[in-house]
């Protein structure tokens, strides 16, 4: 009997070492980034770098400005799609959908998320840029619209399940109440069941959004990476992950140039941090009302 | 309690027991950074090199000429890797470094097939590629906006390019930089409105290249100097190469070697190669 009890306890200190380990590492890969970007503000003045619109690591001129300009039209491109798409789905699959289709559906969607994003990198580079080339008649379809047409493709799947379980959640009397006041079906869903459900919804969005923002490897096939302040969403631009990827590899370590990169990654760090802070809130929040 | 620690003791005693393997430094070594230009030749002539030499250990790491060059001045590599000669800095640094040329690497401006530009000066190229001249029409050529794709700050080939056409003038902001020389073949192979430019062993029918000052990137006028937008890989070493290290070097100019060198894209420094 003592054996079991101490054996017990080791392994729960075990599975606490492993969790810790978790919190360990990510730490350090933030102490990591700051630790590395931070010194650029020795050299560049943070409006400087903020605002400038010159990236020319040559002549140290490190302007994140058309970066971050095009990392944000692109993810609100991207929104501006799933957005509509994914609540739409959802609200399909959960209140509309027959049994046999929700089967069929939903997993589909799920197996979305699985696919690798360089796959709908390349898929977007053969197939959509064309495409937009073609049909807005421009010099070269490796636009920003391009890379929020394959973000919207890839966001949908978190967007679609997180709204279809928190509509899912909503209460079934909440439903029949509404039809006992003698609701249509469509009353019910627009009126009571998504009213009810939107802390779930904007949670999926808040989500995918920071999923569009942190994404690298598909944005960086498609949307041209031109230096340049992209004034609509038919201009090619260049996203802060872009940027890195594109830099990191030739930049000496150590270097301001190298500096800065990280730099570039401490915006969406930020950006994302604070929109899952928001949505774990959120989620939180829809579970406590709802149990 | 008694059997968990013998576990963990036994576990350390391996990891002990096997770390101990790692460091094997029996054999004779030799390690090669730089250029990543370079890098490709390197690393297959170090696999077929090792081939009649399995006593060998090779280390090819790439970093870019001028780590390739600081490290085997500070003497922590054997041979350095280089796309460029040395810098004065870098012979003042370390005035007994020796540049051994092993193959030429060649520049070629490329279009979509369907373009009719058959030649452009290098004052053209420059203002092209600096956002000057804007439409194909301006030079001779069919009535279509320019596009322009180039490699990332920072890459081997870009740098090249820069110092071979662009001298001082900036290349315009609105070009579509790629990570890699395949994806400008890409680009170019896809797109009627685009021009990039190439190593010449990126070249394929996909695209086009064009003579530049009236001369072909042909492999003889290259060779012979003609043509301009070409220049030399370099090995370095710390002083005249001894023991290993002048074995690798004689084997990658040998002509085994130098068949490595073209079948990675390059044009040989041995004629008969």
């Amino acid at each position: 009997m003592h054996k079991t009890i101490d054996l017990e306890n080791i392994i729960k200190n075990i599975l606490l070492l492993f969790s810790i380990t978790a919190i360990l590492i990510l730490s350090l890969i933030v102490i990591f980034l700051f630790n590395e970007g931070l010194p650029t503000f020795q050299h560049v003045g943070v409006l400087d770098f903020l605002m400038g619109d010159k990236w020319i690591p040559a002549e140290n001129l490190y302007g994140a400005f058309p970066f971050i300009i095009s990392t944000l039209l692109v993810t609100l491109g991207a929104l501006l799609i799933a957005v509509p798409l994914g609540i739409s789905c959802a609200i399909f699959l959960a209140e509309i959908a027959p049994g046999w289709a929700r089967e069929l559906v939903r997993p589909a969607i799920e197996l979305l998320a699985g696919i690798p994003s360089i796959i709908y990198g390349v898929f977007a580079l053969v197939v959509i840029v064309d495409l937009i080339k073609i049909s807005f008649n421009l010099a070269t379809g490796e636009t920003i619209i391009a890379g929020s047409i394959i973000l919207a493709v890839m966001i949908l799947p978190i967007v679609i399940s997180i709204s279809q379980d928190s509509i899912d959640a909503v209460p079934r009397t909440y439903r029949e109440g509404s039809y006992a006041m003698g609701a249509t079906d469509w009353q019910t869903i627009s009126r009571v069941v998504v009213p009810a459900a939107r802390r779930g919804i904007i949670a999926g969005v808040i989500l995918g959004c920071g999923r569009a923002i942190g994404e690298t490897m598909a944005v960086v096939l498609v949307i041209g990476n031109v230096e340049k302040l992209p004034l609509s969403l038919l201009d090619s631009g260049e996203a802060l992950t872009s940027a890195i990827l594109l830099e990191m590899g030739e930049a000496v370590i150590g270097s301001l140039h190298y500096n800065a990169l990280f730099c570039l990654g401490i915006i969406p760090f930020i950006i994302v941090l604070f929109l899952s802070i928001i949505s774990s809130r959120l989620v939180s929040k829809r579970v406590s009302r709802f149990g | 309690m008694m059997k968990i620690g013998k576990v963990i003791v036994f576990l350390m005693l391996g990891i002990a027991l096997f770390s101990g393997c790692v460091g094997d430094e029996e054999k004779p070594g030799l390690t090669i950074a730089g250029s990543t230009t370079v890098q490709p030749i390197v690393t297959r002539a170090a696999e077929v090199y090792a081939q009649s030499n399995p006593d060998m250990r090779m280390g090819v790491q790439g970093g870019g000429s001028g780590t390739g060059i600081r490290m085997v001045g500070e003497g922590s590599i054997d041979i350095g890797a280089s796309s460029r000669e040395l810098s004065e800095d870098e012979l003042l640094k370390n005035p007994d470094l020796l540049v051994h040329p092993i193959a030429i690497d060649c520049i070629t401006i490329v279009v979509h097939p369907s373009n009719s530009i058959e030649d452009l000066s290098i004052q053209n190229i420059r203002d092209i590629f600096a956002g000057k001249i804007t439409n194909f029409r301006e030079v001779g050529g069919p009535d279509r906006k320019i596009v322009l794709v180039i490699r990332e700050d920072g890459s081997g080939t870009r740098s090249t390019f820069e110092e071979m056409v662009m001298k001082d003038t900036e290349i315009s902001n609105a070009a579509l930089q790629k990570p890699a020389s395949g994806a400008i073949r890409f680009t170019v192979s896809g797109n009627e409105n685009t021009i990039g430019y190439l190593g010449i062993g990126y070249l394929d029918e996909t695209v086009k290249a064009i003579s530049v000052n009236e001369v072909s990137p042909s492999e003889e006028n290259v060779r012979e100097g003609h043509y301009l937008l070409s220049r030399n890989l370099y090995l370095i070493t710390k002083g005249e190469p001894m023991g290993e290290a002048k074995k690798f070097i004689d084997f990658i100019l040998s002509e085994d070697g130098q068949k490595i060198v073209r079948a990675e894209g390059f044009i040989g420094v041995r004629k008969n190669a």
